[in-house]
């Protein structure tokens, strides 16, 4: 019996200390379940810090996840999102023989720009929702990438 | 007050009114152990292993409630702690882990004896702290007692490098504990209780299924009153033996892997389990699919995340089992019929006669489970009674007589072999007015054997009677029954002389092989009041029954095993 397997989106409010991050790490490698990216940054004014996770799972699993993150202790709060804003952030690296004018209509496309020129190379920067991104990593191709770094997902609920 | 790091362990010890710790010294704790030399406010138990010295913590922390402290050095010191950190974590016991860890600046530098002790006890333990500045020390060792004994109860583990034990700060103890991001439910919510009261009225056929929880919350006694009130019949799991007294009418028995017909039957048959922290063990269950498939669900517990975890639960009441009693108690007065439930009594009672726990007699051989009930005949209420991990274990948990919560200490979640008899020890520290016995198989024994020592020199006079089959029973079971008898590596007929042994150590020892032997030795045991051996051989190739295989459905125990 397979349960049907979903993309989640999970928000952890969490105590700002040195541990918090491999508690929460652990918690997922230690049960064999997978994070496909995770973000974590201070919440201004405050000493807490947000972790969003990106993770794939049935229902079952991911409210087994979500308790089970509720429950260390320097954990505040868990929010599975239903309901939201998700943006993530690309840069690619893309060999100066490229088109420059072609590279720039499709970053604008994607809300970016070029962020660096360089005699070899120039970064370009893009931020959008995950499938777009991915969208725009397909089409980039064409332009020969030498890096590209994503920066994992952030999301709001609406 | 300006003290150092490792005067501020003895007095945060000293507040926290600990009369006794387990441990044993090395170089990166000796700060504190030096502080422990000047005080005479607890006794400090010098076990032989540190493996031992948190499961003698754990036993006295399941034998009286409190929280059990240990405190070993790093690296293999902790190491070896480790199983008794995971042992209380799966158990759900209360204890405050304190281990020395190399100085600051050699953290990370493959310095002797370093391990990173935190990064391995985060999967076993309820929290963890590796202390960088001993102004932090006061707050951190408050929260660890704070964090082992309330909500779910479980180890916390506080790593302190030498030089933060050498380190002078202030000390100041009399702050309250307040971690914003923990808060356990402690009282069940009242709508959700409500609609309960009103499902166990409406039940015909209901069913306490009794957890390791209430003995935790100290709440065995609401227990018997609801069900005394109630008149619904129990089902306890194997952490809540003595929960209600073993002649209580209203218990079924053990349910689970190795529970009783009628307990597993009552399970399959109910139409409305009415969990009390207990926590759906694949042990207890069995097939997740076929258990308890006519009932609807009530589950009480103080973990959130123990809900809906294996069994999905249709009144899920998060909070302390003793206040959602409280809360329930006088709903159930009102609006439950004790007289409901007589014809479920008399399915009961006919699942109960049909096969009832039992054992045959063969000849003059001594049978493991006799040797169980004798001890419970002529001991009794005055005995606590810990085992090690086996058949042994399971036939204790089938046939002892328990009276009271508290007086059973097993390991339960994690099996540990090797928990037994330093557990007894922490448990007679705690009880001395009572017999300590430990439970044992010849397996299990040897693997903290060295603790002979630690029972004579701190007179703690645990007595330890090995059900002797010359074999690791359990396995030898499986492999009977699963392996074709391919007894692979199990037969133990190697044996040291248990005899000896007890003696060498300053103990008594008694090879028994006639129940007139036996009884004569345990009389002279608890007379000579010092640890002891009794070494009893039994019947080598009886099994565990009834037996659930592992997956198969509750209704589906096999009841005798017949030679092929």
């Amino acid at each position: 019996m397979m349960e049907q397997t979903e993309r989640r989106v999970i928000s952890v409010i969490v105590m700002n200390e040195a541990s918090v991050l491999s508690r929460i790490a652990g918690l997922f490698s230690g049960r064999g379940y997978n994070i496909e990216s995770l973000t974590v940054a201070p919440i201004p004014d405050s000493k807490y810090s947000r972790i969003t996770i990106v993770t794939a799972g049935s229902v079952r699993v991911v409210e087994q996840i979500t308790k089970q993150l509720h429950k260390l202790i320097p954990v505040l709060r868990v929010y599975e999102h239903a309901d939201l804003v998700e943006t993530e952030m690309a840069l690619v690296k893309i060999p100066m023989t490229e088109s420059l004018g072609d590279i720039e209509a499709l970053t604008h496309a994607y809300n970016g720009r070029i962020v660096n020129v360089g005699s070899d190379t120039m970064i370009v920067m893009i931020s959008d929702e995950p499938s777009r991104v991915n969208h725009f990593l397909e089409a980039i191709k064409r332009f020969h990438p030498k890096e590209i770094v994503r920066s994992g997902s952030v999301a709001l609920e609406r | 007050m300006q003290i150092s790091g490792a005067q501020m362990v003895i007095e945060a010890l000293i507040a926290e009114e600990v009369e006794v710790i387990f441990g044993y010294p090395g170089g990166a704790i000796m700060n504190v152990y030096d502080e422990i030399y000047k005080q005479r406010s607890f006794q400090h138990v010098l076990t032989r292993h540190e493996q031992a010295a948190v499961h003698a913590a754990e036993g006295y922390a399941k034998a009286t409630g409190k929280v059990g402290v240990a405190m070993i050095t790093s690296g293999p010191g902790f190491t070896n702690g480790v199983t008794g950190l995971a042992d209380a974590y799966m158990d759900s016991i209360p204890l405050v882990v304190i281990s020395g860890q190399v100085p600051m600046s050699l953290i990370g530098t493959d310095a002797f004896q370093e391990i990173d002790a935190v990064g391995i006890s985060r999967p076993c333990t309820k929290h963890n702290y590796l202390v960088t500045d001993a102004a932090d020390l006061p707050r951190i060792l408050k929260e660890a007692f704070y964090i082992a004994r309330t909500g779910r109860p479980g180890p916390v583990h506080v790593d302190i490098p030498k030089d933060v034990t050498a380190q002078i700060a202030k000390f100041d103890y009399s702050k309250e504990v307040d971690i914003e991001t923990y808060k356990p439910t402690t009282k069940g919510n009242t709508r959700q209780i409500k609609k309960a009261i009103e499902a166990i009225a409406n039940a015909k056929r209901p069913l306490l299924y009794l957890g390791g929880g209430i003995i935790n919350a100290n709440a065995a006694d609401l227990v018997r009153e609801f069900s005394k009130m109630t008149q619904i019949p129990a089902v306890e799991t194997f952490m809540a033996r003595g929960t209600l007294r073993f002649d209580d009418p209203l218990l079924i028995s053990m349910l689970g892997m190795h529970g009783s017909y009628a307990a597993n039957m009552a399970m399959s048959e109910t139409d409305l389990v009415i969990g009390l922290g207990a926590r759906f063990d694949d042990r207890v269950t069995g097939k997740l699919s076929e258990f308890a498939k006519n009932a609807q669900i009530i589950h009480v517990d103080i973990d959130p995340a123990s809900i809906s975890k294996l069994v999905n639960a249709h009144f899920p009441i998060v909070g302390d089992v003793k206040n959602v009693l409280e809360q329930m108690i006088p709903l159930a007065k009102e609006q439950v019929d004790p007289a409901r439930y007589e014809s479920w009594h008399n399915t009961i009672a006919n699942f109960n006669k049909l096969h009832p726990l039992s054992y045959k007699e063969e000849g003059d051989r001594i049978k493991p489970q006799w040797v169980v009930e004798r001890i419970g005949q002529l001991l009794g209420d005055g005995a606590n009674i810990s085992t090690d991990v086996g058949q042994h274990q399971m036939w204790t948990a089938q046939f002892y007589p328990f009276t009271r919560p508290r007086q059973w200490v097993s390991s339960g979640g994690l099996g540990t072999m090797g928990f037994g008899f330093p557990a007894a020890l922490g448990v007679k520290r705690a009880d001395m007015d009572r017999v300590s016995v430990n439970i044992t198989g010849d397996g299990s024994i040897l693997m903290n054997i060295q603790e002979l020592m630690t029972a004579v020199e701190y007179k703690l006079p645990v007595i330890n009677v090995i059900l002797n089959n010359n074999f690791l029973g359990m396995v030898r079971q499986w492999q009977t029954l699963f392996y074709d008898k391919r007894h692979s590596s199990t037969d133990l007929s190697m044996q040291p002389d248990f005899v000896k042994l007890a003696e060498a150590f300053g103990g008594v020892g008694y090879r028994v092989t006639t129940k007139e032997e036996f009884d004569a030795a345990l009389k002279d045991a608890v007379e000579k009041n010092v640890v002891a051996i009794i070494d009893v051989v039994v019947n080598r190739f009886e099994n565990v029954l009834p037996m659930v295989p592992a997956g198969g459905s509750l209704f589906n125990m096999m009841l005798e095993y017949k030679e092929k």
